[in-house]
């Protein structure tokens, strides 16, 4: 029973950290343009499929995927902030809507381009790393945990340390008073897109041989971020991280224990009640970040 | 003007005439369209109700889906016959909106759009869970259909898809005239006022929340009326079939067409829909539908983001002051 406990914790440990990489994405782009990506799940599945692309069919090596997944979603988020979300800035509705063409337009294309069916991806690595007697972690899943630890650090410094980590706080606190200052609006959202989409891209690419890889696989990770933002206090990132510890483990035990369905139907109950309680989040302030 | 009158009047029996003459130009499977694109104008035309009070949902065809599910099990299981099934599905719809309205009126724009995404998905997760009375997975088979009537010479068969256009048609015209009325009377006068100014309406004493409930629990209403007909004509009904993906289309009518007339969502869903069976069947282009729609949803929130009606008033305008329109100029 204790190894089966301990086993589960570790299995939560994982499915917090890719979630923490999506929903933290998610925050910032929110925090800067006041806009929803409802599309957030679907740079995900882009960056699964950057995998499928680079990995599974050209043979080239796993990391050298990963990194193109990194670089093509954050080029694509930049896009698409040009293009679609800058003219919607500060109009919640709009901005919204487009995210959901936008969501669309990438779905139909990861179908065109590779077909609805599910996608076979050998694993890289077969090794179990065998924490305690009869608790062991991939070492694929250990990976996607050290990344995230790594990469959520690297930005928290680059927004506590560095000029354009601050600039882009000052942007989400208060838009027009860092606007007067000499930040560039445009800048501001154009790094917050590339920053939050390229969480998305590794995500999804270092997931991309553990998960189930399809155009649709974004669904359920776009709910499990809208659940883990919700309840985290929209616009505050460190919410966001531990919502998402919080999220994954009750998901993650009530799988576990009762059953998948059950587990979802927890999840949004959870973020429905934050909703009628403290519509700001268990960690957020009036302040977008 | 009596001129006026009778223009509005022959308006509306061209529209009539063309009404009932449609399904006998077209072909059995383009009759089977038909029928769909009836219940999803009253699918649009309720969720426009909700709108009108400012609110967005995203849990409306959820509320299609409570109607359908409800109407099938009380037929299959209680042995309803089909109509009166027909009226207590809608009435659950409505029921289930006014429990779920004391939750989600606690919030307002955006989070009232993301709870309405939780209820939702929670219903049809439930019914996904639950094999006994939801069917699981796979849903509902072998609704009745509606019986067939004889009356000496008539006899009607509802199988046939033109015989059950008509059926809905009759049906989506009176619910239409009842949402029309309602719009144009005080009470939605009163909706408009908690859409633009909910604040000052709650200062001179309106109710706002009591108002903003009735909205939801009349569009769900018509909204679970609509999935009772398509329940009982496809015969079968799953939990996907009332999805997120499905709620975006109907998003997408609504914002093609617009929503500040009453026949803007119409127009929407009807130029969609013929693109979509018309042109797209004729392309082959069937499998890049959400491509498609998610192309136009950008589109018109770029460049027309009060939707296609916007631009009616002046193409009439061009031709000559020939009311096309029936008169109808809505609001």
């Amino acid at each position: 029973m204790t190894e089966l406990l301990l086993q589960t914790v570790v299995n939560a440990t994982y499915a917090a950290s890719y979630l923490a990489l999506v929903a933290v994405g998610l925050v910032l782009i929110f925090g800067v343009m006041g806009i929803i990506n409802f599309a957030h799940g679907e740079f995900y599945m882009l960056g699964a499929y950057c995998v499928v692309a680079v990995y599974a069919d050209l043979a080239l090596p796993f990391l050298l995927s990963v990194a193109v997944g990194l670089v093509f979603v954050s080029l694509v988020g930049m896009a698409a902030e040009r293009a679609l979300f800058r003219p919607m800035r500060e109009n919640p509705l709009g901005g919204l809507v487009v995210s959901i063409g936008l969501l669309l337009i990438l779905q139909s294309l990861a179908t065109l381009g590779f077909g609805v069916r599910m996608e076979h991806i050998p694993p890289p690595s077969q090794t179990v790393v065998q924490l305690a007697e009869g608790v062991g972690i991939p070492l694929q899943r250990l990976v996607v945990i050290l990344a995230a630890v790594a990469l959520l650090g690297a930005l928290w410094l680059f927004l506590r340390r560095t000029r354009w980590g601050w600039a882009l706080r000052a942007s989400a606190q208060d838009p027009e008073a860092a606007a007067l200052q000499g930040i560039s609006m445009a800048v501001a959202s154009r790094i917050a897109f590339a920053i939050g989409a390229a969480l998305a891209g590794v995500a999804g690419a270092l997931t991309a041989p553990l998960v189930r890889t399809y155009p649709y696989m974004g669904h359920s990770v776009i709910v499990a971020a809208f659940i883990v933002i919700i309840v985290g206090g929209i616009g505050s990132l460190e919410g966001a991280v531990l919502a998402a510890i919080a999220y994954a483990f009750a998901h993650t035990f009530v799988t576990t224990f009762v059953d998948g369905v059950i587990a979802d139907i927890v999840g949004l109950l959870l973020m429905l009640a934050v909703l009628i309680v403290k519509p700001t989040g268990l960690f957020g302030s009036r302040d977008r970040a | 003007m009596p001129e006026t009158r009778a223009l509005r009047i022959s308006g509306a029996l061209a529209l009539a005439a063309a009404l009932v003459a449609l399904p006998h130009v077209l072909s059995f499977s383009q009759q089977e369209i038909l029928v769909f694109l009836v219940i999803n104008v009253l699918l649009v035309m309720s969720y426009r109700f909700l709108a009108l009070t400012g609110e967005w949902s995203l849990g409306h065809v959820v509320m299609m889906g409570v109607g359908a599910y409800a109407s099938a099990i009380v037929s299959k299981r209680l042995g309803f016959p089909v109509p009166l099934a027909m009226f207590t599905g809608a009435a659950v719809a409505a029921v289930v909106a006014w429990l779920l309205s004391f939750p989600l009126f606690r919030m307002k724009g955006f989070y009232f759009l993301i709870g309405s995404f939780a209820a939702g998905e929670v219903i049809r997760l439930l019914w996904k869970r639950f094999r006994d009375p939801f069917g699981g997975p796979k849903g509902l088979k072998r609704i009745d259909e509606l019986p067939d009537i004889e009356l000496g010479a008539l006899q009607i068969d509802f199988f046939d898809p033109v015989a059950y256009y008509y059926f809905c048609l009759i049906v989506v015209v009176v619910s239409l005239w009842f949402l029309f009325r309602v719009e144009r009377s005080r009470v939605g006068l009163t909706f408009h006022a908690i859409h633009w100014r909910d604040n000052l309406a709650a200062s001179v004493g309106v109710d706002t929340r009591g108002y903003r409930t009735l909205a939801l629990v009349i569009a769900s209403f018509f909204a679970g009326l609509s999935g009772t007909l398509f329940a009982h004509y496809v015969g079968a009904i799953n939990p996907n079939r009332f999805s997120v993906e499905e709620m975006v289309y109907v998003l997408t009518w609504a914002i093609v067409g617009g929503t500040a007339t009453f026949y803007g969502p119409i127009l929407g869903v009807v130029l969609l829909t013929a693109l979509n069976e018309v042109v797209f069947r004729e392309l082959g282009l069937e499998q890049a539908r959400p491509l498609i729609y998610g192309v136009v949803l950008i589109a018109f929130v770029v460049f027309l983001p009060r939707g296609i009606e916007s631009v009616v008033p002046r193409l009439l305008r061009v031709g000559g002051g020939l009311s096309l329109s029936g008169g109808r100029r809505g609001t």
